[in-house]
Order: C-alpha cells, then structure tokens, then sequence
C-alpha cells in the first residue's frame, strides 16, 4: 500500500498543487487502495490494469486469427456471410482483377524491352485490391504505398491512365515527373504516391482529421505493406491516429517480402495485427488477403467504425507477393520457386474468385480467353498510343515547385532555354511538347 | 564607396579605436538597443507586445479569420513551453487547438495530410533543434507534394512554427539554427523574424501562404523584443529583406535575433570610425530577396553577412556567391562571412562561440580598410 502510494506520488511529484492535495488526502483518511483509485480518477492520472503480487515476465501468447470466409474452391464457409453481389457486380471485380493481371505481365515485359523505365506488378495481391477498393466510398480519401493499382483501376483509373504514367508522356497527370507506378488523380481521391516509405501514414492521420473536423461522414484509407510498418512512421501514424481519435482505416499488405527481407527478420511479434490493440489500443482485424470476400467484409465494417465512431482502424491482409519487387529485382535469388508455386497455385486469389463464379454458372472458359484477349488487346494498344505522344513540357520542370515561379526559378528556366537554343540537336528536344515554340521565343 | 582620402581617414580611426574602449563588457545581448520598429500602413491599434504575444495574436487572427486552421503540436494545449499559445484553446476548443503525441515526424505528416485535405495546420516543433526526425517529411514530402503530382495536389497550407537560436545557455539541442538544411529544398520557403511586429506580419502570411513555410521563431528575443504592435489584420509579404537602416559604406546582412547584434556592430562602426553602414533583415531566407542585396551591394561595393549556424554550408555562403556572380565589378573587398564556428554549439563557451557584435565590428572594419 505504502509502495504504491509513493509510485503515484513520485508521478505527480512535479505538480506541487497536486502533491498537497494527494497528501491531504492520504493524511485525513485511511490509505486504502479505492482512495487512491478514486483519486486518480479525480485527478485524470486513471489507471486500467490490475496490481499483482504476481513476478511474471509477459510474452506473446495468443496470435490475433485471420479472418477468412471462402476457400481456394470458391466454397463460402459463411453463406450469411457472403456479401452476395450481384452477377453483374462479381463479374466487374472478377474481369478487374484479370485485366490487372494481364496488364502486369505485359508491362513487365515492356520493362525488360527498355520502353518503359520500370514496373511493379501486383501478382497474388489483386483480391486486397479489388475486395477492400469495393467496400469504400468515392468520398473517402486514399493515400497509396505503390503496389495498390487495382484499388486505382476499381475507382475508374483507366488503363491509359495508368500507362501514361508510366510512359512520363505529356498526358501524365503528374507530368512526368516522378518514376512510373507513381500514381495520383484528383478524380479518384488519390493522393499522389511517393518513393519515401511509410510517409503517407500519418499523412492519411492528418486527412482523416480534417474529414472529421469538416464533419464529413468520409475516412481516409492508406496502404501499406508489412516491410514498411517497421518505418518510424508507422509508429507516428498509429499513435496519432489512435491519441487524436481519426477515422483512418490502416490497410497493411502483409505479403510476407519487403524486397528480399522475408517478414521473419522484419518482426518477431504477432506480425501488424499485433500492434493493434494492445500497443495502440487500435481496432484490429487481420483477414486472408487472398479471399475477396473476407478482404471485402473487413473493409466494409473497418469503414462503418472509423466513420460512425470517429476511431482508427487496422487491417492485416495476410497474403504472398507471387511476382518479383520490381523490374529491378530478381527474386528467385532469395526464395524458392516452390514457395511462389505453392501461393501461386494453392491460394491464388484469382482462381479463387473463379470458382466461386463457377458455382454459379457466371462463368466460362471462353469469357476467360475473352476477357484476356481483350485486357491484351486494350494495353496494347493504350501502350503503343501512349508512346507516340509528346513528353510533357519541358517548361514543366520549373512549374508546379511552389504556387507561382520564385524569381531564380523564373532565371533558370531562361537559362535552360537559352543553353537549349544553343545545342539544339544535342538533346531530345523533338520528343517533348511545344519545344519549338518555346525554343522560338 | 571609399576610396583614397576617405580610405585613410578610416584607417587613422582604427588605430585609434583598436586601443580605446572595445573590451568584453561592451556590449552583448543584455546592453539596451534601440531597435527600428517597422511601420505598418493604415495600422490602427497598437498595443505593447513582446515576440510570443505577437506570435500569439497572429495565430489568434488567423484562427479567428480561418475555421480550418488548427494549431498543434507537443504541450501547446496548455500554451506552449515558450507561451505562444497561450489562450487558443479555450477560445478555438480543443478539436482546433491540441496536443499530439511527442514525435516530430508524426506532428510534421499530420499537419502535411491536413493541409492535403484543405485544412489549415499551424504545426509546433518544440525547438527547432527537435526538427530533424521530421526532415524526411518536410524535405521528401512537404517540399514536393505540389510538383511530384503535377499540381493536382499540395500542402501549401502548411506552416511549421520552431523556436530557434541561441538563447545563453542551450547547449547542443537548445540553440541550434537549421535554416540553411530547408533553404536548400526546392519547394519550402523559409521565415525568420526579428522583431515582433515582423514576425506577426510574417506569420499571418506564411499562414496564408500557398506554399509550405518553415517559420523559425528567435527564442532569444520571446521575452526580450517588445514593440508596439498592431492590433489587427496585416500581413508582410514572404520573399522581401528590410533595409532596416541605410548606408552608404558597406552592406550588414542577417536575420532573426542577429539582428540586434548587427545593429549593435554598426552603431559601434558608425560612432567609432564614422563608417555608413546599410543594416539588411533578409527576413525570407528561401525564397530570398536577391534584388535588394544586389542593390545594396552595387552601391556600397562591400559586405558583410553574418548568422548565427555554423560556417561551412551556412546560408551566407549561399549569398555571397550570388553577390560575387551579381556585384562582381562593384566589389571593392572580399565579401565576409561572420558565423557561427563548424563546431556544435557549445554550452559554457557559448559567449566565444555566437558570431557577437564585436565579430563584426571586427569585421566591418576589415572589410573597410582592404
């Protein structure tokens, strides 16, 4: 009693005026430990746990489950549970996540021939995409890590959209500026993607409180894998967003490779999930990333919280990143093919929502090769028109740095174009927009 | 500019001056200054005010004026550490004003994601000592919000307040001034003060500003400058030094609390060696005001610049290249850098480290007589 009487005196020992009023308190009445209890209370110095006599070192017991409603036959285990699209709708996702995945192989391949500068697919990862992109309103506000194209696409990003941005051509929205796969649109509620990992977090905290101080009934979502969660950031964002009470949804894609660091040497917890509740007092659930349905359901309820209780929430979608990093990365120096196989084949997120169709009769052999051949058909052509087009402006490079042009912005651009009216032919002038004219000036 | 006659004249009162009354007690921050207050047009009010109270007011004008704003950041619920915002919460309630979680990269991304959804964050980094862990996101982020999505998107509502600079006795993590780290990031502008009544108009329009703006605040002078100031609505335009005196020998530049200790040096340069010297308040470090200095420069041929970060990289280095390229024919000495040492900043050497009026007096008279 005398110990912990002196644990809560030394934590208000600073405040003097709490100090008196503590030591009243003691003096007058008999220590006991609901005085002290109610004193904090008073005194907003609450505490939630139970003393112990107990010496017991805590250590991780329980892992959080994973929620999961469909299996790899497309049998739904729940059938209350299925959220039971219509045809229609099951076919949109379903053709979504194929021309994605049809995209991806073709870009892939351009990469490797030079005409673009480089690529990341999103292979095993579409389920996430499509399921989670579903559950959410227009309104709700998405920052992105980089390997969430599907979400983008289900949101009406089309696939010259996407192209152009890789191409850097002059119908990029964000004018060629940064590497492909950096994607934003003002159309879609996308912030625009950045390099910097993790930094979108606490970002996507900010957004979500200026949601809830306008009192709009949206949320922020934000993207990001599981290598990332171990940034400081990601610290920052889930002590933020849980301290400030914000509608954030935390949609982590735990694909088990942050580049060649499997995710045993990026944590020895409970993977996310496990920092949810008891190390932010976060919301949490953790779903098989892979089953459209599950990812659908978790979202949808992760969205109804964050925006009826104004609280955070975190995702874990559990899943396997079946393709490379990138175009600069081969990672069969680092794991086996059996490993991919076994994903690629055994829990395939794709043939997953396939045979659920199946069941239904919404499906056949030959919409599949036709929804491939045409998938192949638009990229195609979207890719060969994408690279008959100008490069932005070469103005562009000094636009867009602040609101209007700083006066040595303004110079330096005059310099450029002077240096350029000097060795014409020595840089690829033709291939950008308006340089004639602004080399006539 | 001197020349022949004028030159020798300088150089006899030297002589004279350098045995006469320049010791160590002359002088130094607690020595009374009269300090040219600016003057505001169409002003109105005015009521005594130190540097926080101005701040303060600024952040209350700016709240009052703009339901989006919001001011956080650690311990500035109560008022702040420095009192800056003292008052804000009781009068904005505590969904516009209030504390974050002590973490500098978590303040500096959430007041980026606040402006990115049309808010308006005034965020607080303790010191600005303590704005290292969120240089990732000011640099890689704030700074390129706008160009690396083509324009769709910014964070130019963003303002990042910070106290910084000397101020006695802060040691390595209570004293230090990062402004040339920020001035060499495309995309941020950079602020800094030097009297209340500046750094209100200053603030009000970093605030307003469509750009993100790193506010750097001389903790120093919090208590210690007290003007005047307006009680209303006025802003000073970003990106525009003060010719805070006028001369014709040679041109003094700095900012924040140097100020003072420039104004000191020329006094002592104007009494002892009846040397004209033109005193700049660059005020704006990024995007700075090249056009005055040049001006300036071109009509007196010599310079000295002086603050309080180190030498090496420091933004003075930064302005005496763009003199050397702008004034060469009109330079009549080597243009002086009066700074901090390439050292940390010193604790109980704090006296011999800060760049102090004698620094420059020292180095106004080399300058002169070359």
């Amino acid at each position: 009693m005398i110990s912990q009487s002196y644990r809560i005196l030394s934590r208000i020992s600073r405040n003097n005026e709490l100090k008196k009023t503590f030591l009243t308190n003691l003096n007058c009445k008999s220590s006991s430990p609901s005085i002290i209890r109610s004193f904090c209370k008073k005194q907003n110095l609450d505490e939630n746990f139970e003393y112990t006599n107990k010496l017991e070192v805590q250590e991780l017991k329980h892992y959080i489950p994973c929620y999961t409603i469909m299996d790899q036959e497309g049998v739904v285990s729940k059938p209350d549970q299925d959220p039971n699209f219509s045809k229609e709708e099951v076919i949109k996702m379903y053709t979504t996540m194929l021309t994605l995945n049809v995209m991806d192989s073709i870009l892939y391949d351009v990469q490797r021939q030079g005409r673009i500068s480089f690529y990341m697919t999103s292979f095993g990862e579409e389920a996430i995409h499509i399921g989670s992109a579903a559950a959410l309103e227009m309104s709700d506000t998405i920052f992105a890590q980089y390997r969430e194209t599907g979400v983008f696409m289900w949101r009406g990003f089309t696939i010259n959209d996407i192209i152009n941005q890789c191409c850097t051509n002059e119908h990029d929205l964000g004018k060629g500026r940064q590497m492909p796969m950096h994607f934003g649109s003002r159309k879609i509620n996308l912030q625009t993607i950045s390099s910097p990992l993790t930094t979108q977090l606490p970002q996507a905290v900010g957004s979500s409180y200026a949601q809830k101080l306008a009192g709009e009934k949206n949320c922020t979502i934000v993207y990001f894998g599981e290598g990332a969660a171990s940034e400081g950031d990601f610290h920052a964002a889930m002590n933020f967003a849980a301290a400030l009470s914000t509608p954030t949804i935390f949609f982590c894609r735990n694909n088990k490779w942050a580049i060649s660091t499997p995710s045993k040497e990026q944590y020895k917890g409970d993977g996310i999930a496990g920092r949810g509740p008891n190390g932010y007092g976060m919301k949490t659930i953790r779903v098989d990333g892979n089953d459209i349905w599950a990812v659908y359901n978790v979202t949808k309820l992760a969205r109804k919280i964050a925006v009826e209780e104004q609280v955070p929430v975190l995702i874990e979608a559990m899943t396997y990143r079946v393709g490379h990093h990138s175009t600069s990365d081969d990672s069969s120096r680092y794991r086996t093919v059996e490993e991919i196989n076994a994903w690629k084949e055994g829990k395939n997120p794709i043939s997953r929502l396939r045979n659920y169709m199946n069941h239904k009769g919404w499906w056949s052999d030959a919409q599949e090769k036709e929804t491939i051949a045409n998938a192949r058909t638009t990229v195609r052509e979207s890719l060969v028109n994408a690279e008959k087009q100008y490069k932005p402006s070469i103005n562009e490079i000094f636009t867009d740095v602040y609101d209007k042009p700083t006066p040595n912005l303004i110079e330096q651009q005059k310099e450029l174009i002077e240096h350029l009216k000097l060795y014409p032919d020595e840089y690829p002038l033709n291939q950008f927009a308006d340089s004639k004219l602004i080399l006539k000036d | 500019m001197l020349r022949g006659n004028n030159i020798k004249k300088v150089n006899s009162l030297l002589v004279r001056s350098f045995h006469s009354t320049v010791g160590n007690r002359s002088g130094g921050p607690s020595t009374p200054i009269n300090y040219p207050s600016l003057e505001i047009e169409n002003a109105g009010e005015k009521q005594k005010m130190n540097l926080f109270q101005a701040i303060n007011n600024g952040m209350d004008i700016a709240m009052q004026k703009d339901s989006k704003a919001v001011v956080f950041g650690e311990d500035v619920g109560f008022g702040g550490v420095f009192r800056c915002t003292v008052g804000l919460r009781d009068k904005y309630g505590a969904s516009r004003v209030f504390n974050t979680p002590l973490c500098e990269q978590g303040i500096a991304g959430f007041a980026i994601g606040l402006a990115a959804q049309g808010a308006t964050p005034i965020a607080e980094i303790q010191f600005a000592d303590y704005i290292f862990p969120a240089f990732d996101q000011i640099v890689n982020e704030a700074a390129k919000y706008r160009y690396r999505s083509g324009g769709q998107f910014d964070c130019g509502s963003l303002t990042i307040r910070s106290p910084y600079g000397a101020v006695g006795h802060g040691g390595h993590y209570h004293s230090q001034s990062p402004e040339s780290y920020f001035g060499h990031t495309p995309g941020l502008k950079v602020v800094i003060p030097s009297t209340p009544i500046e750094a209100k108009g200053l603030l009000l329009a970093s605030i307003r500003e469509k750009d993100p703006v790193i506010f750097f605040e001389p903790k120093l002078m919090y208590r210690s400058a007290v003007e005047e100031v307006p009680i209303g609505d006025y802003e000073i335009p970003l990106g525009k030094a003060r010719i805070v005196k006028e001369g014709k020998d040679i041109t003094i530049i700095g900012w924040g609390a140097q100020m003072r200790v420039l104004l000191q040096a020329v006094n002592m340069a104007e009494e002892k060696l009846g040397i004209s010297c033109e005193l700049i308040d660059l005020r704006t470090i990024q995007p700075w005001d090249v056009e005055t200095v040049v001006e300036s420069v071109k009509k007196t041929g010599r310079v000295v610049i002086s603050h309080e970060a180190p030498k090496t990289g420091g933004w003075a280095a930064e302005i005496s290249a763009t003199i050397q390229e702008r004034c060469f024919l009109h330079l009549e000495a080597p243009i002086q850098r009066v700074c901090g040492y390439d050292t940390p900043f010193p604790l109980i050497f704090e006296k011999f480290y800060v760049p102090d009026h004698l620094k420059n007096f020292e180095s106004i008279k080399k300058t002169m007589v070359y």
